[in-house]
């Protein structure tokens, strides 16, 4: 009945359906690509050359292993914390780094920043900054999504701080009352700003709080990519059948700060050394060896490449041009 | 020409959108229980009822907005958007801006407020003024049943989202309503009376105070003319501007608290723009800078009543300030 926002250019889409030992290879690299691409972005704030930014630094593999279960068709909503999500979707990382550094090129036409970016072309349909907003749009999306003849699913993505907000409950409640169609993601990274999850949670997992609402949840390993893809794999499966929702709990840890700079002088050092240890694309890049997928040469020539792209994407940003000034009044109304 | 009340023309007018365009829908606290016809006529899955939980029905209607849908939600009373602020000011008013334009919020929120029922503050709090403040939201407020239907189906088809204030106490009063698809367009101000002293500017209920009070003037040879602002974003200014410049002298009437209210925003437009023109200084009369209070009396006193825009109107025209 009605026409919902779709991915126009499904060829920018990141890795698909493919032989394992290629996806695998792919998700490598695509983690490698967001975990560049986001320290080259801090380090460009430490040197003054770029606003600041929320990294996903650490849950690369949850980004990764959920747009991968995703077709083209899927509209996804994301938070501030997105550069990753964006990056796994296949957005041009040119147009991500210009919208961080403000610039017309992005997005948004620079007028986002790090903290909103939406990509109609991609399927990224909303974003909202505000902790919890994009819960609160999401049901709204799988209701366009369901009172149309689209089979797609609609992934939202927050944290474990907008899972302790009121929206929460109302969205989830809403979605399961409403049969909508939404892959709840809770990338839930211990950290909600500055504050442990341990100070504002009993217990340790989100996706028991989903339980009560008469949504299926589920908790896997974050930092594991392939446990995260076919978790998400699922999962999806479930919502295109049963056109309910699916709350996804992507156990993982916020290796960086809140946002940069960020000393985290409040983080226990054993925890975070803890997760170093676990970190998704270590984890990843032992994997494949152990596999005899790669070797360390294909791993050296993996980085480079990210590197490259990633130089390649600062350029581009710092060479275009910021917005003109009559976009300070532009596309307020329609 | 028929006559009908303020609910029935806003029920008309969300019938015949929903008639005339399937991508409206509807929904809200008890949205469904109440208008069993809309649910037969279109079905449960474009009138739905709601949790009582305002954040997440405004969520979700820029959720829906934004990629295909055109909701009309029903907030019921305007203090309860206070739950709904973010959905309507950060996501359906900035989204669009913030994501270069690739977003759009057709959406209607529907909410009551004004004095008539004893309802207090919690129920009755006129916010039409946070709206006005908040860029991409547009914000109506009508006083005849003609302007409720006319407005409500101009806010449907319109791509932004727009903030429909009902006035509780006009929401039984009958007017004529004009037959066929009869609409208001936004952003446009009408006079309802022509008069050559004195201007008097007002929308929702005190529209009607205000042409109670230009009858009483009239007998005593003062010539007022009377402005409906009908919507309040997009501001009217020309329509005010020019009747300001004929007669010299505007006096703005609102129920809301006067302090950054709408009034405030129309002496200023009036300033900045029609001083060489005035005789005498633009004042406000407006509800006091308190919650309202429950008791019919206090709550009737809230409201600018027709003897004090009488009295206000007469010391312009003496000039004894």
């Amino acid at each position: 009945m009605t026409t919902v926002n779709t991915i126009t250019n499904p060829e920018l889409i990141g890795f698909r359906e493919s032989e394992a030992g290629t996806d695998a290879i792919r998700q490598l690299e695509t983690m490698l690509l967001i975990r560049t691409f986001e320290e080259k972005s801090a380090s460009l704030q430490a040197a003054g050359q770029s606003p600041s930014m929320c990294t996903s630094v650490g849950q690369e593999a949850s980004a990764v292993g959920v747009m991968g279960a995703l077709e083209a068709q899927d509209l996804i909503l994301t938070n501030h914390r997105s550069a990753g999500h964006l990056l796994a979707r296949g957005a041009d990382p040119g147009r991500v780094m210009a919208e961080i550094m403000g610039r017309s090129t992005g997005y948004c036409k620079g007028k986002s920043g790090s903290l909103h970016i939406s990509a109609k072309e991609l399927g990224v349909v909303l974003t909202s900054t505000i902790v919890g907003g994009e819960l609160s749009l999401a049901p709204g999306v799988g209701l366009s999504v369901s009172m149309s003849d689209s089979d797609a699913i609609v992934a939202c993505f927050f944290g474990d701080g907008a899972a302790s907000e009121g929206i929460f409950h109302e969205s989830l409640n809403l979605a399961a009352i409403w049969d909508l169609p939404i892959l709840y993601i809770c990338e839930n990274n211990q950290w909600q700003a500055f504050v442990h999850r341990k100070e504002t949670m009993k217990g340790d997992y989100i996706s028991e709080w989903a339980k009560p609402y008469g949504v299926k949840s589920r908790t896997v390993d974050g930092n594991d990519v392939e446990s995260v893809l076919a978790a998400a794999r699922e999962a999806v499966e479930y919502i295109r059948t049963e056109k309910k929702p699916f709350l996804l709990e992507t156990y993982t840890y916020r290796l960086r700060g809140h946002m940069e700079p960020d000393d985290q002088s409040y983080v226990d050092k054993n925890e975070l050394a803890s997760w170093k240890e676990r970190d998704p694309i270590r984890l990843m890049e032992k994997r494949l060896l152990d596999r005899g997928t790669l070797d360390h040469d294909d791993i050296t020539v993996m980085r480079e490449r990210a590197q490259q792209k990633v130089e390649d994407a600062v350029l581009f940003a710092t060479e275009s041009p910021y917005p003109s000034f009559d976009e300070l009044t532009t596309d307020v109304y329609a | 020409m028929r006559t009908i009340t303020a609910t029935e023309a806003m029920h008309e007018a969300l019938a015949e959108e929903m008639r005339l365009d399937p991508r409206v829908i509807t929904f809200g606290e008890g949205v469904a229980t109440k208008k069993r016809d809309l649910v037969t006529e279109f079905g449960g899955k474009r009138v739905r009822n709601t949790p009582l939980a305002e954040g997440i029905i405004a969520g979700t209607a820029a959720g829906a907005a934004a990629t295909g849908l055109r909701p009309v939600i029903d907030l019921l009373f305007a203090p309860f958007l206070t739950f709904a602020m973010d959905e309507l000011v950060n996501s359906a008013g900035k989204l669009r801006f913030l994501s270069g334009g690739q977003f759009s919020f057709p959406m209607v929120t529907v909410t009551m407020t004004g004095g008539g029922w004893s309802v207090g503050a919690q129920h009755n709090h006129n916010l039409e003024a946070w709206f006005v403040h908040a860029p991409g939201i547009k914000v109506v407020m009508p006083s005849t049943p003609a302007d409720f239907k006319g407005l409500l189906k101009s806010a449907i088809r319109d791509d932004n989202p727009v903030m429909f204030f009902a006035d509780i106490g006009l929401l039984f009063q009958p007017g004529e309503v004009p037959d066929g698809d009869h609409t208001v367009p936004l952003g446009k101000a009408i006079v309802r009376r022509e008069g050559a002293d004195l201007t008097l500017v007002s929308y929702a209920k005190t529209v009607h105070t205000c042409l109670a009070a230009a009858e009483t003037l009239s007998e005593s040879g003062i010539s007022v003319e009377v402005i409906d602002l009908r919507s309040l974003k997009p501001l009217d200014e020309e329509t005010v501007l020019s009747s300001v410049r004929k007669t010299g002298r505007a006096v703005i009437v609102h129920e809301a608290s006067g302090l950054c209210g709408v009034a405030a925003e129309v002496a200023a437009v009036i300033a900045e723009k029609a001083f060489a023109s005035l005789r005498s200084p633009v004042l406000r009369l407006t509800g006091p800078d308190a919650p309202v209070a429950s008791s019919y009396p206090l709550e009737q006193a809230f409201i600018p009543q027709a003897d004090r825009v009488v009295e206000a109107a007469r010391r312009l025209m003496s000039s004894e300030l």
